[in-house]
């Protein structure tokens, strides 16, 4: 008996070493990745690369996502705003929605699963295929050359994502609210424009949506870098990826929104 | 290099769209254009009660948006709350023009409205209006009411 509740202890105490171990590793692997990105920078193509392949591949799901949600903002708003005689005020509810949280957040999940898991099973592979050992014994430094640009690609296209997510889903949300149900054209845009600040509300969602970039990124090429090198192993990583970071997206979402709109 | 050209064709023309949503989203939602362009110029002035006003605010005289109120603060001489408005320097108004804290529709924004009165001189930046009237708290009006019922209730009963 006592041996089983030893086992059970030790087993909880290896997960939680190991947890810690892989957090410290992720935030070494991070500071590693920022002293290497001179490399990616300087040798831009590599880095306008990596930004087709997480930037301009995902631009189809996120155009039509965010048309979506902005026509069914534009529905459900008006539902209700309708109910309290106020929908004129739809062009607020669908602008502020999608610049302060749906644009940035959404957008983020999307690039987690779209970009990120791409991102992971392709540094996953390159290292299971021993191609990042290959590197090294050519002495060229496989985080400067293989992450750092993965890296900066994806941390420069999430905020124009999100941008090209929010933009598209008030063109949504005027395409069912204003021509289809017959908003007053005038009043959508005007009462938008009156109540959507610059710095509080669009440039709080861009704020965001760099932060995310960020973290969704860095998991995705740290799950990649740190993946066993075997197909299971990838297969497991990839899966880690979209998992993490879209828990990590929410997460930070809900703490940013705490620092930055706080009613004052 | 010349295989990479389509490629970079691609991404410039994802970051043009991407820069385009968001100059869409600064100039056509956020109304970037319209309150950046003039300078302004300080008033301040001193409210008994300013109710729900916030910071950013509204300023209009005649309905029109002239200005923002860019500070609030509780001024511990007076027992007042002391409210700094910039207005835009393309408006100027008499030297005893009032300031009334006023509620747009039923339960809207709270904003402050300017108007002007007869004086010849114009205001300065830096001066404070002297004709302020504070924002209608709910609870006042409704005690004020009952009170004025109950005072009519006890002079007909003699």
């Amino acid at each position: 008996m006592s041996a089983r509740l030893a086992a059970v202890v030790a087993d909880v105490g290896a997960r939680v070493v190991s947890a810690v171990w892989r957090i410290g590793f992720a935030s070494r692997f991070f500071w590693l990745m920022l002293r290497h990105s001179g490399t990616a920078l300087r040798r831009f193509p590599l880095t306008v690369r990596e930004i087709y392949f997480a930037g301009v591949l995902s631009l189809i799901i996120i155009v039509v996502s965010g048309l979506f949600v902005g026509m069914v903002l534009g529905l459900q708003g008006y539902d209700t705003l309708a109910r309290y005689g106020s929908a004129e005020a739809l062009g607020v509810l669908v602008a502020l929605s999608l610049v302060r949280e749906l644009g940035p957040v959404v957008a983020a999940l999307l690039f987690a699963s779209r970009a990120g898991s791409a991102i992971t099973a392709e540094i996953g592979l390159m290292k299971a295929t021993e191609q990042l050992d290959a590197m090294e014994i050519m002495a060229v430094d496989p985080i400067a050359r293989v992450v750092a640009p993965r890296f900066w690609g994806g941390v420069i296209s999430m905020p124009l994502l999100a941008a090209l997510f929010s933009a598209t889903g008030i063109f949504g949300g005027y395409l069912v609210g204003v021509v289809l149900i017959g908003v007053d054209a005038g009043s959508f845009w005007s009462q938008m424009q009156a109540a959507v600040d610059f710095r509080e509300d669009v440039w709080n969602g861009v704020i965001k949506s760099i932060v995310f970039g960020v973290v969704v990124t860095w998991i995705a090429v740290f799950e990649g870098y740190d993946a066993p090198p075997t197909a299971e192993g990838v297969s497991g990583a990839t899966t880690r990826t979209v998992v993490t970071s879209s828990l990590a997206v929410l997460g930070f979402d809900f703490i940013l929104t705490a620092l930055m709109f706080r009613g004052v | 290099m010349m295989k990479r050209s389509t490629l970079d064709l691609w991404v410039g023309a994802f970051v043009m769209m991407g820069l385009g949503a968001l100059l869409f989203l600064s100039l056509k939602v956020a109304n970037l254009s319209s309150f950046n362009g003039g300078d302004t110029y300080p008033v301040y002035a001193s409210f008994d009660n300013i109710g729900g006003l916030k910071v950013r605010a509204a300023v209009k005289s005649a309905g029109v948006v002239v200005g923002r109120v860019t500070a609030i603060e509780f001024d511990n001489q007076t027992f007042e709350a002391r409210v700094r408005m910039d207005l835009e320097s393309r408006y100027v108004f008499p030297k005893d023009t009032a300031a009334k804290i006023l509620t747009s529709g039923l339960l809207g924004d709270q904003y402050i409205g300017l108007s002007a009165g007869g004086d010849i001189a114009n205001l300065k930046p830096g001066d404070t209006l002297k004709i302020t009237q504070s924002a209608v708290v709910l609870e006042n009006l409704i005690g004020q009411f009952l009170y004025s019922k109950a005072a009519e209730g006890t002079e007909k009963k003699p």
